[in-house]
């Protein structure tokens, strides 16, 4: 998993009926600086984060778990809302 | 899952069974502004989408989870058009 921040919202009407009622949101993934590492993505959002907070993600199939049974088609998840973190 | 404009689409008479009566698109990856970056790929289309217009992409095995896509051979899938992208200041 990794820790990345909400910076966005995304809004699709016509997409796959699995997606129906998910939440789109763009994130920008961070480093251990707290600054953007790499290229922004869509991640869909299962736990009611929302835009400005820092969260974690998981990648792959896995995403699609918080939906189960729907099969949502889907490869970035937002599974978790970062109270604080820091290094040791 | 990765934002990105169809540029081309593509036709392939020989191909594997169970991509028969698929529709193959080519996009390219773009930024929350919708500036194009990185590499074309080859996605097959379960939306009914068209040349120009911002499509949201599942990539890797979620692809095949896609509407009609279980058990085929694709890693890209288009699953949305995109109307708008808010970012935050």
């Amino acid at each position: 998993m990794q820790i990345a921040r909400v910076i966005g919202t995304v809004v699709s009407t016509r997409k796959d009926e699995n997606l129906a009622g998910i939440t789109l949101l763009m994130v920008q993934p961070l480093t251990a600086d707290r600054e953007p590492a790499g290229r922004p993505l869509i991640a869909v959002d299962s736990v009611g984060a929302g835009v400005g907070e820092e969260v974690f993600f998981v990648r792959g199939k896995e995403a699609s778990f918080p939906f189960y049974p729907v099969e949502a088609p889907v490869d970035a998840g937002i599974v978790g809302i970062v109270d604080h973190w820091d290094l040791g | 899952m990765l934002l990105a404009k169809i540029v081309g689409t593509v036709v392939a008479t020989r191909k594997d069974p169970r991509l028969v009566s698929n529709k193959l698109l080519i996009v390219r990856p773009v930024d929350p502004k919708g500036k194009a970056e990185g590499s074309y790929l080859v996605a097959v289309d379960t939306v009914d989408a068209g040349v120009g217009e911002t499509v949201l992409i599942v990539s890797g095995s979620s692809a095949r989870m896609a509407s009609g896509m279980k058990d085929c051979p694709v890693d890209a899938a288009i699953v949305g058009i995109i109307d708008t992208v808010d970012l935050s200041s």
